[in-house]
């Protein structure tokens, strides 16, 4: 069965549309046929972290108001031949979609596709609405301070009871949180919030911590997802992500100060 | 197809179910006289005219029925209606009675919930009407038992929950959440949003909680934020209640 995945955060600005990518990057390469689509249509990122700006000719709205086909606007990955773009629109806004018409899209790819990864807009209004409203498992994408916080908890309050899940009554959304940009050198400084913390105010299952890393703007600027890098500690955090939604029992990284110790003893940076 | 949908998703909400208990008096009829009837409740009515005026009634039949006699509905409503009273229900009608009753658009109530209240107390027979004086004589209410809400889901930022009754968490509740319950309000983990009890003036209500980090507090609509709460009470299982109007904040000691 396909499943329809939501990355969604209420915040802006703390990773979706990068974790989007590399989870999708993820399974995608790790053998499961995956799309990956932009629902922020008027602010259209993806097709840029993805390295495909260029090969766009149709969008999601065009496939919504059926002026083209699902296999006419699908962009196949330039690294992972698993793997499929439909970008957003970027002439129109958010009034474009329509539930019956995402519902649509989604039947459709979930005849061909396993995972189908919705990257929400920021905000809790209607782009975002339709991001998570047909979704099966979502990752709420956190960073670690109290206004993304609180947005992400706003938005599992949504989750639980405005998706298609909640409103036929059926098995909620399996929920999972991701915390990003996670720095433990100013969490130690009291300066951020720590794992506990946000686990504590939103008590929601940990799938994964993404170090605060330079390799996420290297890898949004030169358009491949983050997860490709594999030396890189963000890239092996999502990987690690990836693996323990798959079912892989993984454990934890990037959650204690490991370099501290020496970085202080040097006063380095 | 997509102006439809446009329509749909515009609409504002112009309704809206609630539950809600009222109090309402009963009138326990003793005798299928209806000029005997009319008599005496104007007199009654003359003890507390203010009282009476346009206030609704619901007309017990148990005991006319219990005697064998047989009343018109019509008629009988005709009377009281007539003497300014408003009949909102019947109570423990017959078949036929409740079937006019429905036809006048007067609802019928079951005569369950009569053995929640005092009986011998408060029955008001038509016939003693003039030995009682409405002062001491208070309204008997319609019990309708209202079930406790449990929800054992977090309750989330923005989330609004309202219980008709008591309310039962058995997650937490976050900050920007906000719980308001006509009775008690139980929270078995974390309380980091708004939980107002008693909301429909109830002074009696209490709120529960294993970890007090709520932003406002409220019984009764006497309440307290989040700053007006001290250390001595924050992060610990409390109770909070009302006494002479002011919220007194508790802890609780869990005897093992």
């Amino acid at each position: 069965m396909a499943r329809v995945i939501v990355v969604t955060s209420g915040k802006g600005g703390v990773g979706k549309t990068t974790t989007s990518a590399a989870i999708a990057m993820g399974l995608a390469k790790r053998g499961h046929k995956t799309a990956v689509i932009d629902f922020d249509v008027g602010l259209r990122n993806l097709d840029l972290i993805m390295g495909c700006e260029r090969r766009v000719v149709y969008d999601f709205v065009n496939v919504i108001n059926e002026e083209a086909t699902l296999n006419q606007a699908l962009i196949r990955d330039k690294n992972c031949n698993l793997l499929y773009i439909l970008p957003a629109s970027q002439t129109r806004d958010k009034d474009a979609l329509s539930q019956e018409g995402v519902g649509r899209v989604l039947e459709e790819l979930k005849k061909d596709f396993k995972y189908i990864v919705c990257d929400s807009p920021a905000g809790i209004e209607k782009g975002a609405h339709l991001a998570m409203y047909f979704a099966d498992d979502a990752f709420v994408v956190t960073n670690p301070e109290v206004s993304s916080v609180r947005d992400s908890d706003r938005m599992l309050g949504i989750l639980s009871s405005k998706s298609r899940r909640a409103e036929q009554n059926e098995e909620p959304i399996n929920e999972f949180l991701l915390l990003t940009r996670y720095s433990p050198e100013r969490v130690k400084l009291g300066e951020m919030l720590s794992v506990e913390d946000v686990q504590d105010i939103l008590s929601l299952h940990l799938l994964g911590v993404i170090p605060e890393s330079k390799s996420v703007l290297n890898a949004s600027n030169s358009g491949t997802p983050v997860i490709l890098d594999e030396k890189s500690d963000a890239g092996q955090a999502y990987a690690d992500i990836v693996a323990r939604y798959l079912g892989e029992d993984r454990p934890h990284r990037f959650i204690d100060d490991k370099k501290g110790f020496f970085r202080n003893l040097f006063g380095g940076k | 197809m997509s102006q439809e949908s446009k329509k749909t998703t515009n609409l504002k909400i112009a309704l809206e179910f609630k539950t809600s208990t009222f109090s309402v008096p009963v009138l326990i009829l003793a005798t299928d006289d209806l000029s005997l009837l009319e008599q005496q409740l104007t007199l009654k009515i003359k003890q507390a005219p203010e009282f009476f005026k346009n206030s609704p009634l619901v007309l017990d039949l148990q005991e006319i029925n219990k005697q064998g006699y047989v009343v018109d509905i019509t008629a009988l409503v005709g009377v009281v209606r007539k003497a300014g009273l408003l009949v909102v229900g019947i109570r423990a009608g017959n078949v036929l009675q409740n079937k006019e009753s429905l036809a006048l658009g007067i609802p019928v109530y079951s005569a369950q919930g009569r053995d929640s209240v005092v009986e011998n107390k408060n029955l008001v027979k038509v016939d003693d009407v003039a030995l009682i004086s409405p002062v001491s004589s208070k309204p008997e209410e319609i019990k309708v038992s209202v079930p406790t809400t449990l929800i054992t889901h977090p309750v989330r930022s923005g989330q609004r929950i309202y219980a008709a009754g008591d309310l039962v968490i058995m997650a937490q509740v976050s900050a920007g959440a906000e719980i308001i319950a006509e009775g008690n309000i139980h929270v078995y983990s974390t309380l980091r949003g708004r939980a107002l009890a008693g909301v429909q003036g109830d002074n009696e209500a209490r709120i529960f909680c294993f970890d007090l980090q709520a932003e406002l507090i409220s019984i009764a609509g006497n309440y307290k934020v989040s700053e007006d709460l001290g250390a001595s009470v924050r992060n610990k299982p409390v109770q909070i209640y009302l006494q002479d109007n002011a919220l007194i904040i508790k802890d609780i000691v869990l005897h093992h």
